[in-house]
């Protein structure tokens, strides 16, 4: 594992609505945990079976100051195997490895005016936001898109705390959030944070660059769930290891299960920690993260091994 | 084991001077018989015992005549400290921080009682007892930054992490080499590091600024700087240049062991919790040259190093004056003989 790690154990396990669930952790030792700020996330180590599972997961409200870290876990549909465990087999007494929180979706605290906005479980960083802001009197508003009441987490309690602050958009009632009109009547200095699904984020910061808004004043928690794809063999140079990513596998993964330690911090293809050189790819390399530039990627000499692939046959790393 | 804390001072008459073992734990910053720039970070890993490096946060038996430097500088000038409005989060990690390493690494002269958010500080060395409420700037009598860095040696600056940058936002700098913090509020990582030669050209800053904004919680990084200084004057900042920069010109070859000091400076850096941002430590060590050369290896070393140094970097650090001077004083500590590879004194 890169980096500081925490022992914990899951205190309460709770299913928010039918497909979240809620899992409050303290440390195994009874240290206080550090606290963190709005936007951080911490990667869950999770052995199942011979399996270790890595997820990383946004951590909920804010600067607990030696509390309880929360997670909020959708069921992915597409689960890899992360999120379909959290809700089958962890409950309360499981016991976990956290990293230390890691913060890659901060709020920019010069800002004059902050407009939030949530579609789906992408209200676990941005309620955690909200709860920061309200805490040092900063003026925000919170904008959250679900498909009915009952599937969106927190509506209740976000709408209790921020009041007038909070609007809530149901696609089921034909509520439909207009990013557009939001942005439109922003004083200069205000800044925009979205997290939800891809196709979400892409037309909220369309509109909001169609609107001239600068790009240091857009912020959006990218996080990709890595997915799988088509299996392909692998090997590393430097340590003479060859093996297979298999198709529900990620590259990281499968170095790690050939007993290769391998830097990594976000697991979601941001942070830039695990960066490894290609020394040769027979198939083309399937870039997927949000920190190599386009020209690297066309080059070709480097792979983030946490949600990028190949498709080909044999992929040889420097590792 | 409690720390001899020494009488002296660092203008005036400069009674400043190290014992045997200050000389001993000296972070004598050169590995090898050549400097140059580099991206030189490493982990804050506590250092063997004794050393500069055992703790996180280093006192010294010099602590409290730098505190009593500190206040005469802050008193002539109070733009020494300053914090911009957003960074109060950071003030509070930042007192965090060094409030809970200090009574951690040295309890018999610091303390630190927590009962959530009450708690309570001794300082004995300066004869402090203080309450107060975490995050509750009324209940202490200076901000926290000024507060607790008036009772930690070092420099500090808070840098806001933003824009894929780091912003210096608020600090306190009365020990400096010739930089200020004034001037350089609220500038960026690669705006404040303009003046630096030849380092931007092989992409120091670059690097150095990719790496720490991937700077996680509990894994500080450190790194040593260094320069020279004429007589033992912690503020030697450009604000005050009127007053020490003629200093530089009154080198012989008789005054040498005495007058010329290195400077050298224990920069850490923490990824601070609450507010993501990142304090940057500058902890400034001075030895004379006379205290120096008692150490073999590091006299042939120092020697070896000024002898060389590119001018780009002796005119930046502001040695051309006395440069000549001083190598040829070190030359005669210089037999020639080959020195072991790391910093420690043999
Ligand atoms: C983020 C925290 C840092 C702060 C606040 C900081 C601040 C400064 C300042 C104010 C100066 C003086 C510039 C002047 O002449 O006005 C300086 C010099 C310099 N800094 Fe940094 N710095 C930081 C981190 C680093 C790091 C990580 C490196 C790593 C390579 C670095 C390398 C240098 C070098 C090589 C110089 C020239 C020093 C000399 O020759 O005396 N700095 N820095």
């Amino acid at each position: 594992m890169s980096g500081e790690t925490i022992a914990v154990r899951v205190v309460a396990a709770e299913a928010i609505t039918p497909t979240i669930k809620r899992l409050r952790m303290v440390a195994r030792d009874g240290a206080r945990l550090p606290p963190y700020s709005a936007g951080s996330h911490t990667v869950l180590t999770m052995a199942s079976g011979e399996r270790v599972i890595r997820n990383a997961y946004s951590l909920l409200g804010s600067t607990l100051a030696g509390g309880a870290y929360e997670v909020a876990v959708l069921r992915a549909p597409r689960s890899r195997g992360g999120s379909a465990f959290v809700h089958d087999h962890v409950g309360e007494g499981h016991e976990l490895t956290l990293s230390v929180p890691i913060n890659l979706f901060p709020l920019n605290r010069r800002a004059r005016h902050h407009v939030l906005v949530a579609g789906g479980i992408g209200i676990t960083p941005i309620g955690a936001m909200a709860d920061e802001l309200a805490k040092v009197n900063a003026s925000f508003e919170l904008h959250y898109a679900v498909r009915n009441e009952a599937r969106g987490a927190f509506c209740g309690d976000l709408a209790g705390r921020y009041g007038e602050r909070v609007r809530l958009y149901v696609s089921e009632r034909q509520e439909r959030l207009h990013v557009h009109d939001i942005l439109m009547r922003q004083p200069l200095g205000t800044h925009l944070y979205v997290c939800g699904p891809e196709g979400m984020i892409g037309n909220v910061l369309a509109d909001a660059r169609a609107l001239g808004w600068p790009e240091t004043s857009l912020h959006a928690e990218r996080f990709l769930a890595a997915a799988g794809g088509a299996p392909f063999a692998l090997r590393l140079a430097k340590s003479g290891v060859a093996t297979t990513v298999g198709e529900d596998q990620t590259l990281l993964e499968a170095i790690e299960a050939a007993g290769i330690e391998a830097p990594f911090s976000c697991r979601g293809g941001v942070c830039g920690e695990c960066e490894l050189p290609v020394v040769s790819a027979d198939g083309e390399i399937d870039h997927r993260d949000h920190y190599l530039s386009a020209e690297e990627k066309a080059a070709g000499c480097k792979i983030m091994p946490c949600v990028s692939r190949l498709r080909g046959r044999e992929l040889v790393l420097d590792l | 084991m409690t720390i001899p804390f020494k009488t002296e001072t660092f203008r005036d008459d400069f009674t400043f001077s190290n014992s045997e073992a200050a000389i001993r734990r000296f972070p004598f910053p050169f590995d090898r018989d050549a400097y140059m720039y580099a991206v030189n970070i490493e982990q804050h890993m506590p250092g063997p015992a004794k050393s500069a490096t055992e703790f996180p946060i280093d006192i010294d038996e010099h602590y409290v005549a730098e505190m009593a430097d500190r206040d005469l500088v802050l008193k002539a000038d109070p733009l020494r400290c300053q914090s911009l409005p957003h960074m109060m989060t950071a003030e509070w990690d930042l007192l965090e921080l060094l409030m809970t390493s200090m009574a951690r690494d040295y309890p018999e002269h610091f303390s630190l009682e927590r009962s959530g958010r009450e708690w309570h500080w001794i300082n004995r060395p300066l004869g402090i007892d203080q309450r107060f409420t975490f995050e509750d700037p009324a209940t202490l009598p200076l901000s926290p930054m000024e507060y607790i860095t008036r009772q930690c040696q070092g420099d500090f600056c808070l840098l806001d992490q933003r824009d894929d940058n780091l912003w210096m936002d608020a600090g306190i700098v009365t020990t400096q080499a010739d930089w200020s913090l004034d001037f350089d509020l609220g500038m960026n990582f690669i705006e404040w590091h303009g003046p630096v030669p030849l380092a931007h050209e092989i992409g120091v800053f670059e690097r150095a600024l990719k790496f720490l904004l991937n700077l996680q919680q509990g894994r500080p990084v450190r790194r040593l700087n260094w320069t020279m200084t004429i007589n033992p004057r912690l503020d030697t900042s450009p604000e005050n240049y009127h007053r020490w920069g003629i200093d530089r010109t009154t080198v012989t070859p008789d005054n040498v062991g005495d007058k010329v000091h290195l400077r050298v400076e224990l920069q850490a850096l923490w990824r601070l919790p609450r507010s993501n941002a990142i304090v940057f430590s500058i902890r400034c060590y001075l030895i004379k040259m006379r205290e120096l050369v008692t150490q073999p290896k590091w006299a042939r070393r120092l020697h070896r190093v000024l002898r060389d140094l590119p001018g780009e970097l002796a005119d930046y650090k502001g040695l051309t004056n006395y440069r000549e001077t001083t190598v040829a004083w070190l030359s005669k500590y210089d037999d020639g003989a080959p020195t072991s590879p790391g910093f420690h004194p043999d």
